[in-house]
This record gives structure tokens, C-alpha cells and sequence, in this order.
């Protein structure tokens, strides 16, 4: 049993190492781009909601406090806590899902979502929108693209994420797990915290990067 | 096997919820603090301070990155028991790591020594 579940935590982990490559190839795309265009990204920081994005970060976090604790309590063979904790954590995922429809909402309603009215090729010369200077509204746009990339594939974490707690809560709730069988829910944590972590990485470096230089 | 089940998790603590408040609290306050630093120009602050000048335009980023790992970190090794894990697992994390230098640190490497960026209006390729 013991050796059962020591191959099935390492498989997960090799599954993450390819996921760590996935998001990594797009942290390297912000890299370069943000070398490239620095003065668009700060700009194009200015765009996001520090305040949602910020709600979203503490949410995260404390889903994965929860997701540790429903994995403690499956370890000790408690199925009414376990039951409660992973419900808390499917709780805050979906609140932090809901949290990012409105922010995505708000960027397709003033049309940031591709950005579509930064750069118009037929007006190139129109009036600065949301405050972006004419010459910097190509770099805005790319710097727009990476941030629906990024936060799009998480919030896709995200939904899967939602999807197999949903899936533990109903087995969990069957007794399906006891102190010898806990595995699906150990490989599940270590799925959350990984999106978690990606969510460690993307808050700063899509929403703060501009903090410095003064908002508007 | 099940009654000598302390082959690789025999080091876990009894009560590990004290470690998950623990971690739990470093991140609620490294966050806090991200959104601080965030919130000064420390390219001004550093611009006249003799050893960070040199990287002063990416100071900013530096901080910012730098609590971020040490937030990751702390996720990884409580909340991801790799602390407690068996050697191989730890094996596979530190070359996670690894590979993801590797690609981030060549290709950058690369962009950087070519003399110029590939794109219109930001000189020769």
C-alpha cells in the first residue's frame, strides 16, 4: 500500500514538473516581452484591479490552508472534517472564479479584451483610451495579451481544480477514503497548491509592476 | 506494510497543523508586503546607493520576485509535504527547478547577447 501511494505522489509530481514547464515557457515570454516594452507593461499594470487582484490572492491562499487541513484530517480517517474542508476549498475556488468573471467583465466591457480600441490601424492617431499614450498602445496590447494568456490557462487550473474537489467531496462523502486510502486527496492537494503557487508568481508581476510609478 | 508504514512519511509530525498556520500566516503577510515594496520606486530610492545602483532598474522586480519564492518555497516544503517527503520526490521538485532555470536563464541569455531584438523599430536583429 505504502509503495502504491509513494508511486502515485511521484507520478503527480512528474505531472507538475511538466506543468511548471508550461507556465514557465509563458513567465519566459513575459520576461523577454517585458524587457522589450518595459514602459508598456507599467502602463498596461495600471489597466488591472489591484484590489480584485489582491482579494483573489488572499482567497487563494486561505483555500489552501483549507485544502492542507482536508488533507490532514484524510490522513486521520476523519471523513466529517474532511468532507467540511474540501467543501470550504471548493467554496473559495469558485469564489475566486467568480471574483475573476467580473474583472474579466469589466475588461471586455471597455473593450481592453484583445484590445481592441488601443490600437486601431484605420485611427491610429485617436485620442489616448484609458489614459495609454498613442506610442505605447501596441506594447499596452501585448502586455493585454499576456495577461489573458496567463490568468485564462490558471483560471482553467482553476475550473479543473473546482472539478475534481467537487469529485473528492461526493467520494469522500461515499466513505470512499479511510486512514489506509487517502491518495486521491493527497495527489489533489498537491494539484491546488500548484495552482496556487502559479497565482504566487502572477499577482506581482501582471498587477504591481506599475504600483510605482503612480496610478490613475 | 500497513504496520510498518514509516518508510517514508515517519518523519511527519504529529500535529502539522501548527506548521500550516505557520506557513499560512507567511504568505498573508509576504503579500501585504508585496503590495508595500510594490508601492515605491526603488530604481530612485537605489540610484545613489554604491552596490545596488548596478541593478537598480530591476530592483523593483528583484524584491518582487524574491518574496514571491520564498512564498513558493514555503508552499511547496509544508503545505506539499516535501519537507517530510521521500528523496525521490525531493529529487523531482529540485529539478522542476532545475529545468525551469535552464530554459529561462539560455533563452534569455540568447535575446540578450544578440545585439538587438527581432522587432520593428527596436534595432538590427
Amino acid at each position: 500500500m505504502e509503495q502504491q501511494k509513494e508511486a502515485g505522489m511521484v507520478g503527480m509530481w512528474i505531472f507538475l514538473v511538466t506543468e511548471v514547464m508550461f507556465f514557465g515557457g509563458l513567465f519566459l515570454a513575459y520576461t523577454i516581452y517585458r524587457s522589450i516594452y518595459p514602459e508598456g507593461f507599467l502602463q498596461g499594470s495600471h489597466l488591472l484591479n489591484v484590489k480584485l487582484g489582491g482579494t483573489n490572492t488572499v482567497v487563494l491562499i486561505v483555500s489552501s490552508l483549507t485544502m492542507a487541513m482536508a488533507v490532514y484530517y484524510s490522513q486521520k480517517g476523519e471523513r466529517k472534517k474532511l468532507v467540511a474542508f474540501l467543501a470550504m476549498t471548493l467554496v473559495l475556488g469558485l469564489l475566486f472564479l467568480v471574483i475573476k468573471y467580473f474583472e474579466y467583465r469589466a475588461k471586455i466591457d471597455t473593450n481592453l479584451f484583445p484590445a481592441a480600441q488601443l490600437y486601431n490601424p484605420a485611427t491610429p492617431q485617436q485620442d489616448p483610451v484609458h489614459g495609454v499614450p498613442v506610442g505605447l498602445r501596441q506594447q499596452v496590447q501585448v502586455f493585454l495579451w499576456i495577461y489573458f494568456l496567463m490568468t485564462g490557462l490558471h483560471a482553467l487550473h482553476m475550473i479543473i481544480g473546482a472539478g475534481i474537489l467537487t469529485t473528492l467531496i461526493v467520494m469522500a462523502r461515499k466513505g470512499r477514503f479511510t486512514k489506509n486510502y487517502n491518495s486521491p486527496v493527497e495527489i489533489s492537494g498537491l494539484y491546488w497548491h500548484f495552482v496556487d503557487i502559479v497565482w504566487i508568481f502572477l499577482f506581482p508581476l501582471l498587477y504591481l509592476t506599475g504600483a510605482h510609478v503612480g496610478g490613475h | 506494510m500497513a504496520d510498518h508504514s514509516h518508510d517514508t512519511t515517519h518523519e511527519h509530525p504529529e500535529n502539522p497543523i501548527k506548521y500550516y498556520i505557520g506557513v499560512f500566516l507567511i504568505l498573508m503577510v509576504m503579500t501585504g508586503l508585496t503590495y508595500y515594496v510594490a508601492t515605491f520606486d526603488l530604481e530612485k530610492l537605489a540610484a545613489d546607493v554604491p552596490v545596488l545602483k548596478h541593478v537598480s532598474g530591476v530592483l523593483n522586480a528583484l524584491v518582487a520576485l524574491t518574496i514571491a519564492v520564498i512564498k513558493a518555497t514555503s508552499v511547496v516544503l509544508i503545505f506539499m509535504h516535501v519537507r517530510w517527503s521521500s528523496r525521490l520526490t525531493q529529487v523531482i521538485v529540485v529539478s522542476a527547478v532545475f529545468w525551469l532555470l535552464i530554459m529561462l536563464s539560455f533563452t534569455v541569455s540568447d535575446y540578450f547577447t544578440r545585439g538587438g531584438w527581432p522587432i520593428p523599430g527596436l534595432g538590427k536583429y
